[in-house]
């Protein structure tokens, strides 16, 4: 079993508005922490870099050289790679795969997103070129909007309710209160997120994840590196990426899931022979409350139809059935695009290491991340194990 | 940016030039083209200027007829820059009865109580404004 792949250290930065940090600020700070969560790693025994971030909101061009020259990673190769929102765990699976070629032995994934300089608005219309440019955009697109039409056609489809939505989010939040990296670290009752304005019906202010500056770093290791620079290496025993069309227009209904996710799903769960039931708690992807429900569906949790009822009973919830998203989720952590796969995988690593605090899942042995580019366009799912 | 016709395209347009550049000019004459591919007749709406199915180049331009049902939809209230003074508009995807699914917007005198998945609508041309030409839909 000697071509194992380990993640050795892991860091993020506060995420949140953070006015006095630039991208190599925000970089320092997460690649600060996996350096000192590992086992004395030295600087050079990082053989690559791969610096994850989606490209417009910041005006650096080619990031990876000016992070990997900040972090003196230099001159080891480095390069960027870009999925939307899935861009660090789509590096992951880059990485991964350099370590088990045989290519590189140690190899940093470092994500990050610089967008709070910029309004909500000017963001959204960034986001919104992240749909079709040519027969979509040009509407008025906008992230919420494409998610708002998915959680219409999952209300009409499975009586989905705005209650049930609302839910997914009074769950994040509550968690988030242990987060100490959080942007928001409060509870927020049912009355209080139903009650928020609408930005795109039927997704209110707080069925959606707000902009963050925010960095993160993983550390990955072969075996025989990971047993040296690691006091408890976590194994990587599942990966799968799955994309699906850009445009609306050209996917197939219903419009309650993503083709992305399920074949993502698929893959993983081939390669870590496993089963959904298997899973001891899963960071999944929500970005607005309907994406946490259609991961349920996607991730085979429980039956498509059945996800409204998934959060009704508190089946996701500690102490339930499958805990996700205990760390508060994108919902009150903030979303920094090119951060976001860094930070899930970074909470499963605590949990898996017995480390997640207030929030440990009892004896988790194995983890689920679930990250998505954009609406669905990308995603990866990654399983890990103690 | 040089034009070739397709920036006249939508409320906010990000290309300019495109094989299917002529679309823009039909709309402002009130008409719904789609391309029909020459080798093996499969029909594109939106357009394409080259078919996928049998890797043929050469297409020619074949009236679409709009008529369709509403798949799922969103009224926006929160609008990127650039579209915040035309909010609240409803975005929509429709299905053709000949099959393509389209996205645009509804007309500006639908208001959202009007709305409901599964209903008829109808994709026709509309004229933005002297030099700017979309279509919508409307309940027919
Ligand atoms: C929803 C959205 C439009 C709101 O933007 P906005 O109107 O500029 O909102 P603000 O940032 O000014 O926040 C308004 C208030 O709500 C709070 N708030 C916003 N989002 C919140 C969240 N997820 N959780 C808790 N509080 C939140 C803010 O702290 C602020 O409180 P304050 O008035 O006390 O300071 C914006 O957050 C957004 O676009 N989110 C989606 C991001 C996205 O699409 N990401 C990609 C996903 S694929
Ligand atoms: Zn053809």
């Amino acid at each position: 079993m000697t071509a194992r792949v380990a993640i050795i250290g892991v860091g993020q930065s506060s995420f949140g508005k953070r006015p006095n940090s630039s991208i190599r600020d925000l970089t320092f700070e997460a690649f600060h922490e996996a350096i000192e969560d590992t086992k004395n790693l030295g600087r050079m025994d990082i053989d690559a870099s791969l610096v994850a971030t989606a490209a417009g909101y910041d005006k650096q061009r080619s990031p990876a050289a000016v992070i990997a020259e900040y972090l003196e990673l230099n001159p080891q190769p480095t390069f960027l790679t870009e999925a939307a929102c899935a861009s660090s765990t789509v590096a992951l699976r880059t990485a991964w795969s350099f370590i088990k070629s045989g290519l590189h032995d140690v190899v940093a994934v470092i994500g990050y997103q610089k967008m709070t300089d910029m309004t909500s608005e000017a963001i959204q219309e960034v986001m919104g070129r992240a749909g079709d440019v040519m027969f979509e955009s040009p509407f008025g697109t906008s992230m919420p909007a494409y998610y708002a039409m998915f959680a219409r056609a999952h209300m009409d489809a499975y009586g989905t309710t705005e209650e049930d939505l609302a839910k997914v989010s009074v769950k994040n939040h509550y968690y988030s209160q242990f987060n100490p990296k959080a942007m928001f670290q409060k509870e927020f009752t049912l009355e209080k997120v139903l009650s928020t304005r609408v930005i795109a019906s039927p997704l209110k202010s707080l069925d959606c994840c707000a902009n963050a500056d925010g960095a993160s770093c993983l550390i990955l290791a072969n075996e025989s590196k990971a047993k040296k620079f690691a006091e408890q290496p976590i194994w990587i025993k599942g990966l799968g990426l799955g994309s699906t069309a850009m445009s609306l227009a050209s996917r197939k209904p219903p419009f309650t899931g993503f083709e992305s996710a399920q074949e993502a799903a698929r893959q993983a769960y081939t390669m870590a022979s496993i089963k959904p039931k298997d899973i001891d708690v899963a960071e999944v992807h929500d970005c607005f409350t309907i994406a946490e429900l259609i991961a349920y569906g996607d991730l085979g949790f429980c039956k498509r139809e059945d996800s409204p009822k998934m959060i009704r009973d508190k089946e996701t919830h500690l102490g339930g059935r499958i805990p996700v998203n205990v760390d508060g989720g994108l919902l009150s952590k903030g979303h920094p695009v090119g951060a976001t796969g860094g930070s899930q995988i970074r909470t499963l690593v605590y949990q898996l290491r017995g480390e997640a605090g207030k929030v440990q899942v009892d004896g988790a042995k194995i983890a689920l991340g679930h990250n998505v580019g954009g609406i669905g366009m990308y995603t990866t799912v990654t399983i890990l194990e103690v | 940016m040089i034009s070739m016709g397709f920036e006249k395209f939508g409320f906010v347009s990000y290309v300019s030039q495109a094989k299917i550049g002529e679309f823009t000019e039909y709309l402002k004459k009130n008409q719904l083209m789609g391309t029909k591919c020459k080798k093996c007749e499969k029909v594109y709406f939106p357009p394409r200027g080259d078919c996928i199915s049998c890797l043929g180049d050469e297409v020619e331009w074949v009236e679409i007829n709009g008529d369709g049902k509403l798949v799922t939809y969103t009224e926006v209230n929160f609008a990127p820059t650039g579209f915040q003074e035309d909010v609240p508009y409803i975005l929509a995807l429709g299905l053709l009865n000949s099959g393509q699914q389209v996205f645009a917007r509804f007309s500006k005198d639908v208001s959202l109580e009007q709305v409901k998945s599964g209903m008829a609508v109808q994709l026709v041309p509309c004229q933005i404004d002297e030099d700017r030409v979309t279509y919508e839909f409307q309940i027919p």
